[in-house]
């Protein structure tokens, strides 16, 4: 019961010192507003760029060529060879017949018609190939080498220098992008712990008063702890409402992609409510860590 | 009963500074003592070390069977709810009324609503403030803020009340007002340890004096002994 009542009092102290001193809270409000914008925008970004590349690399396609003498059997059993091999995305593996690659030739162009026609299954000059997409595009080198061990495997092309170019290249974004994310939300934690932290040294009396009177230290902590709580919640509502409407918005504005086909943006849903649950979470987080080590410096002899 | 017992109490700040040297006293349930010496002389460390918000170098401090020497940090709050502190400059909160500080220090101890009312309207009366409860403390004198702290110094029934020079900011007339309230709480038996400059106070009041100097006890007058001419 009385612990119930001490909860009960520090949840409405919390609420009352807010509004009580108003022009710090709006303040530290704002403070953590700005900030968690700068993250929002930051998180919504590098996840797209992120996405983005993981499209990227989860279309580069390995074209595996067969010996041209091939039987039916031993197509199948590479099948089956390659569908065992753990980076190998099982979905994509498609068998490609070298007659439909030449009927494919022979529409393109009138001249390849008149140089392939004559050819038949037995005499073509072309492979059956499989085409397959991998899971780990870092590992693409060791399963092309895998493949290639397979009896019947001629020759495994997968634009080998493009993809290593293109793997470090997007290694870099990616950790740039982390990078700044993680060190944007270590400045906005100090940011705002320090702007509480400094709300609630205004109120160092009203620490030292509860102290004269009995209060144990968390009876202390409490309403203050609350109160950093409830100031990273207000602080967080701008940036939330920006990234849901604002995300949309330039969702809806671009259809989905940026300058060409080729970058597709994060779908809105559920990804902004992600994005929000971050925000309140560091806002929340953060706000209650800056009012702890205020009160903590004041509850010591 | 001793309520107060002080031990071979030293006190050396950490600057080099010795405040209390090799004190002894004692003071018993329901007394009412005067603490008085020139400035630096380690009144005010005294009165600190006795509600814990300083710890003596060396030396047992015993208030109400509590070791105060010996509590920790976090079990200070133990010691606080058996003494009530009154200062020089009334530590109200300005935001709150007379009646929102006096019911503030029995909120942080949880008390139920219709018991915290009942106590600090009591309280509130007692010193001659009933009328004047939804006050915030800018509408107040000086006299009467102190008996606001007065009120919530003892609201919470302390046995023991220190008061650190309550009337140092006060006229002649209010202060000898203060006065008369604290003597009224002294007869419903609460100890009260009260550090003043105002010797003249001191003089009318005829209570036991003891004058510090240089951080130990220079002479301890019996109830009545002490006269300021006599000096």
């Amino acid at each position: 019961m009385k612990a119930f009542r001490i909860i009960k009092r520090s949840i409405r102290d919390s609420m009352k010192s807010v509004f009580r001193n108003f022009s710090l809270s709006l303040a530290s409000i704002s403070c953590i507003t700005i900030t968690l914008i700068v993250v929002a925008i930051s998180i919504v970004l590098s996840y797209n760029v992120n996405n983005f590349t993981d499209i990227i690399e989860k279309n580069v396609t390995m074209v595996i060529f067969l010996d041209s003498d091939v039987t039916d059997e031993q197509i199948e059993n590479i099948q089956k060879e390659l569908k065992k091999i753990d980076n190998v995305n099982t979905k994509t593996v498609k068998f490609i017949d070298k007659m439909s690659i030449a009927d494919d030739m022979m529409e393109s162009s009138e001249i390849l018609k008149s140089v392939m026609e004559d050819y038949t299954r037995e005499n073509s000059p072309l492979q059956d190939t499989f085409q397959l997409k991998v899971k780990d595009i870092n590992k693409i080198d060791k399963t092309a080498k895998k493949i290639s061990n397979i009896d019947g495997v001629d020759l495994v092309k997968y634009g080998e220098e493009m993809v290593k170019k293109l793997v470090k290249a997007f290694d870099v974004v990616r950790k740039g992008c982390i990078y700044i994310v993680i060190a944007l939300i270590l400045v906005t934690a100090f940011l705002i712990s320090n702007t509480i932290k400094i709300t609630i040294f205004s109120r160092k009396r009203e620490i030292e008063i509860m102290r004269l009177v009995g209060a144990s230290n968390i009876n202390i902590k409490i309403p203050f702890i609350l109160e950093g709580l409830l100031l990273g919640l207000l602080g967080s509502i701008v940036p939330v409402v920006i990234t849901i409407i604002g995300y949309n918005a330039i969702y809806d504005h671009f259809d989905g992609v940026m300058f060409s086909q080729f970058i597709k943006l994060v779908k809105p849903e559920p990804f902004v409510f992600y994005v929000s649950l971050i925000l309140i979470g560091i806002g929340m987080i953060v706000g209650m860590i800056g009012s702890y080590r205020a009160v903590k410096k004041y509850l010591k002899i | 009963m001793d309520l107060i017992r002080l031990r071979n109490i030293n006190k050396v700040y950490k600057n080099g500074v010795t405040a209390i040297h090799n004190l002894d006293l004692t003071i018993k349930k329901g007394e009412f003592v005067f603490i008085i010496g020139k400035t630096g002389c380690g009144k005010s460390t005294l009165i600190k070390m006795l509600y814990r918000e300083e710890k003596p170098t060396k030396g047992k401090i015993i208030v109400g069977g509590i070791d105060v020497a010996k509590l920790r940090n976090r079990k200070v709050y133990k010691i606080r709810r058996k003494i009530g502190v009154v200062f020089q400059n009334y530590q109200l909160l300005p935001k709150c009324t007379a009646y929102e500080n006096v019911a503030f220090a029995l909120e942080v101890l949880g008390l139920p609503k219709s018991k915290i009312h009942r106590k600090v309207v009591k309280v509130l009366d007692l010193v001659g403030l009933k009328e004047k409860a939804k006050h915030y403390p800018s509408q107040l004198s000086g006299g009467e803020q102190q008996r606001v702290a007065i009120a919530r110094a003892i609201v919470n029934g302390p046995k023991l009340l220190i008061c650190d020079e309550p009337t140092g900011n006060l006229d002649p007339n209010t202060s000898m007002e203060i006065m008369e309230v604290l003597t009224a709480i002294n007869k419903l038996g609460t100890t009260i340890l009260m550090v003043t400059h105002d010797i003249d106070i001191v003089n009318k009041m005829k209570k036991r004096v003891i004058l510090l100097d240089s951080g130990s006890i220079k002479k301890d007058y019996k109830e009545g002994e002490y006269n300021s001419e006599s000096i």
